[in-house]
């Protein structure tokens, strides 16, 4: 809070609560405080790299690199964070036709 | 119009206060306490007159120099602290009990004998409440063992439970006192609880055996004692009228020597002979003898009693327990311990920001057990019948044990409804109350000025501390995490 400072147990309470009330929700927030945080899913983390051969790129995979992010929210097959798409998130990847080119289009997602 | 901007503001429920300087909220009904600066009280300012709408209120703070919208932020921010309300709201009733609370300390009276004879004592003084026709006067083996299990059943999962022994003179039946440490350490073990050890005595009876007991065993100690010689034997004296300051001393210094697992506290009892020398007192007791803290009580009595402080008395104590107060602020400020315990276990309840539905845990978290096993609400109320919640034997009476909670529950005590100090007090001790009044849930009336001048006192000496020393209250903070 701005302009009270709190100096007992129950005081801080309040103060969590007001504060909770009064600043936005932010993803991955602890007891109702917002406080520094990462964003939910993975998005901000893609880029070339997620998987990596042994030359260090990626042209010697034997997928493309874009599959790994797609098959952790496609298919679940490796419990990375990416957006719900079952729920929250259908259509996450709707302005993402080719990942490597549309990767700015996969929006962060706020819960 | 949005909700916000119909809505009518008044002040909620809070006292100010002032320290070094700064001012200070206590929320009322939170038992909150925050710094607040002036824009804070800007708006305090703004309400005194009355009621204001959202739009008026935003315009009465930027009349005081804030823009509109650090004061559309200050205005949700107070509206969300309940520091100030929305006209019309009704405060939230208090939570009701639960059904089941845990018991967490049980007060053993393992004898209600005593050696000594003082006057004003209100197990066998003139307003005594214990009735020990035809009971036992010490209790056995068997009835406290059936005590330690009822302690333990009946303290539900709590990890740490406490035993305070007391009389009569405690160690009277000082036999018993150690087999009952050797059965409850061996069955809260069993149980896997923390358990520790209190206990209360007049000193007469410490010999080096028994002191080195109570320090082998962590057992705290409190030795009712008031004060110098010439204080002390005014009234706490043998049956023979002699004093028992000469018996005592020699005992007391030994004590404090050589009891080192637990902090000795001397437990004051005030009375009108002495009742303006409260600090002669405490210099005697802390200074010379060596206690680590030092508390004080006026004498719970009827006001005709000689011995009654009247208000002019109860004066002249405030007076003398305020720079008692100011000397411990000095000592905090500097991190040292002053050893003053009105302030510090007020101070403690402070930090943790209580609001109490009752005055203290008696019948709740808090049961006494006579030497005939009856249960009462409260060491004070031990061996009175009227006022049994049953017996070890039979378990709690629950009825009788409600009646006593609703009875005491603030609830029930319209005159502290409009009062700032009651999420501390709550109407004070239900045995004063039974002794004034005849009604353990009447509130404590004679004293609520003296309260509010002392819970004042406390919340500037808290926030005296928050200014200067904040790390000396952490102490306090971390004073009940442990249970």
């Amino acid at each position: 809070m701005k302009h009270m400072r709190a100096l007992n147990k129950k005081a801080a309470r309040i103060d969590n609560y007001v504060s909770s009330r009064n600043e936005d929700v932010v993803a991955m927030q602890d007891h109702g405080a917002q406080r520094p945080h990462v964003p939910m899913g993975c998005a901000l983390m893609f880029s070339p790299g997620w998987e990596v051969d042994a030359a260090g790129g990626t042209a010697g995979l034997c997928q493309p690199v874009e599959r790994d992010i797609y098959d952790c929210f496609v298919s679940c097959y490796w419990p990375a964070q990416v957006p719900d798409h079952l729920n929250n998130a259908t259509d996450w990847t709707a302005k993402c036709a080719t990942a490597t080119k549309d990767w700015r289009n996969l929006d962060i997602i706020f819960p | 119009m949005t909700a916000t901007e119909a809505r009518l503001y008044r002040l909620g429920e809070f006292h100010r206060f002032e320290a070094q300087g700064s001012e200070f909220l206590y929320l009322v009904p939170a038992g909150a306490i925050f710094a607040v600066d002036e824009a804070v009280s800007a708006l305090i300012e703004s309400l005194r007159g009355g009621q204001l709408d959202h739009e008026q209120l935003v315009a009465a703070l930027t009349d005081h120099g804030l823009t509109i919208g650090d004061a559309e932020e200050l205005v949700s921010e107070m509206y969300h602290a309940n520091v100030i309300v929305a006209a019309g709201s009704v405060p939230e009733k208090p939570q009701p009990l639960p059904d089941d609370f845990p018991i967490q300390t049980l007060v053993m009276n393992l004898t209600n004998q005593c050696n000594l004879s003082c006057q004003y004592c209100y197990e066998f003084g003139a307003d005594k409440v214990a009735t020990p026709e035809g009971k036992p006067k010490f209790m056995d083996l068997p009835t406290a063992k059936a005590s330690v299990d009822f302690l333990l059943a009946e303290s539900g999962d709590r990890r740490t439970i406490h035993i305070t022994f007391f009389g009569g003179e405690t160690l009277m039946n000082f036999p018993l006192l150690k087999e009952v440490v050797t059965y409850a350490n061996h069955k809260a073990k069993e149980n896997g609880r923390n358990i520790d050890f209190s206990l209360t005595t007049n000193a007469t009876l410490l010999t080096p055996t028994i002191i080195q007991f109570l320090s082998e065993n962590h057992i705290g100690v409190t030795v009712s004692m008031d004060g110098p010689k010439e204080m002390h034997d005014q009234l706490r004296v043998f049956a023979n009228g002699k004093g028992s300051y000469d018996i005592i001393e020699p005992r007391v210094r030994a004590l404090i020597e050589n009891h080192r697992t637990r902090p000795i506290t001397a437990r004051v009892t005030l009375t009108s002979g002495v009742s303006s020398d409260v600090i002669k007192i405490f210099r005697h007791l802390k200074q010379d003898l060596g206690f680590h803290e030092v508390g004080f009580a006026p004498v719970t009595s009827s006001p005709n009693q000689l011995y009654s402080i009247g208000q002019k008395g109860m004066d002249g104590m405030l007076e003398q327990f305020h720079e008692l107060a100011d000397e411990y602020l000095e000592y905090a400020v500097r991190g040292e311990a002053h050893g003053f315990s009105n302030v510090s276990d007020t101070l403690a309840e402070l930090c943790q920001g209580v609001n109490k539905s009752h005055p203290c845990g008696a019948g709740l978290g808090l049961m006494g057990v006579g030497p005939s096993g009856d249960i009462a609400p409260c060491h004070r109320f031990v061996d009175s019948d009227q006022h049994s919640l049953g017996n070890i034997a039979t378990g709690i009476d629950k009825e009788k044990q409600a009646d006593f909670l609703n009875r005491g529950h603030i609830d029930s005590k319209y005159d502290c409804h409009t009062c700032w100090a009651r999420p501390l007090c709550a109407g004070g001790c239900h045995h004063e109350a039974f002794v004034r009044y005849g009604d353990t849930g009447h509130p404590n009336l004679h004293y609520c000025d003296w309260i509010r001048d002392w819970t004042n006192k406390c919340l500037e000496i808290y926030g005296a501390i928050a200014v200067k020393n904040p790390g000396f209250l952490q102490q306090f903070a971390e004073r009940k995490a442990a249970q």
